[in-house]
């Protein structure tokens, strides 16, 4: 069998993938997530001075609601049905950062839990600040605030 | 109703790294860098801002308000510091939640095993 036939055959058999129906539960899960996020805001608006310090509160209690839900092993069956609607919403990164420091910890604190604990996590740390710097740097440029 | 909106925009924004993830060769890894990278942008360009105003935690509970966070963070510090706010910057809003994920991660690998 030719290797484009193989493929054919493949593509042919796999299950679809159901489209709609991933969508809807990502919609749903993301959207309890960002429901659950807005009740912390509003609690957070009314207890913290400025605005950016009600965001700040508000990312680290959901990153406190994602590392307990890792923790008790419910996320993975969060991200079962949900898809996309458990790991874009901030609770994900959590999971990503809670899941590596439990598995990695059998290699060892220095090695395994210390190095790897954001072994899933980082890229979105890396290139946000790459990406973060460059627009404030332009910005700022242009603004002329610097 | 500040509930409905954050609810529906948050789940759309969701639905469409789904459909995205579903109909491309992308893995989430690159879904969740582009948009934490066009959070960045887009608070930037002064679009995040208005759009948070009506999605409140639709727009920042998803990892688009993640990159928002860090250009918002780095430009009110560099407003308030110079230059040194655009890398201090980076932590303000997020440094809160970063060293809070570190902290209680190590804390639930200590007193959890993982499932498996």
């Amino acid at each position: 069998m030719q290797p484009e036939e193989y493929q054919q055959l493949v593509l042919h058999n796999s299950p679809r993938r159901p489209l709609v129906k991933n969508a809807i539960m990502a919609f749903l899960t993301g959207g309890l997530f960002c429901l659950l996020g807005q009740v912390f805001l509003d609690i957070a608006t009314i207890i913290e001075r400025t605005e950016m310090e009600a965001a700040a509160v508000t990312l680290a209690a959901m990153i406190l609601v994602g590392t307990i839900l890792t923790g008790l092993g419910v996320y993975d069956e969060i991200a079962e049905i949900g898809g996309a609607g458990a790991a874009v919403p901030i609770t994900g990164f959590a999971n990503t950062v809670t899941s590596a420091a439990m598995e990695f910890r059998r290699e060892g604190f220095l090695t395994g839990m210390g190095s790897k604990i954001f072994i899933i996590a980082g890229p979105v740390i890396v290139y946000g600040i790459l990406s973060g710097f460059i627009v404030a740097l332009t910005k700022a440029l242009l603004t002329g605030l610097l | 109703m500040q509930y409905l909106i954050a609810f529906v925009t948050g789940g759309l924004i969701c639905a469409l790294a789904q459909v995205i993830l579903d109909t491309t060769n992308l893995k989430a890894a690159h879904i969740l860098v582009a948009l934490v990278c066009l959070g960045a942008l887009l608070n930037g360009v002064g679009l995040y801002e208005p759009f948070q105003k009506f999605a409140g935690a639709g727009a920042l509970v998803p990892v688009l308000g993640f990159g928002s966070s860090i250009t918002k963070g780095m430009l009110a510090e560099a407003e308030r510091l110079g230059w040194e706010g655009l890398f201090t910057g980076a932590f303000e809003i997020t440094g809160l939640g970063l060293a809070a994920s570190v902290v209680f991660s190590s804390l639930t690998a200590l007193l959890r095993q993982p499932k498996k």
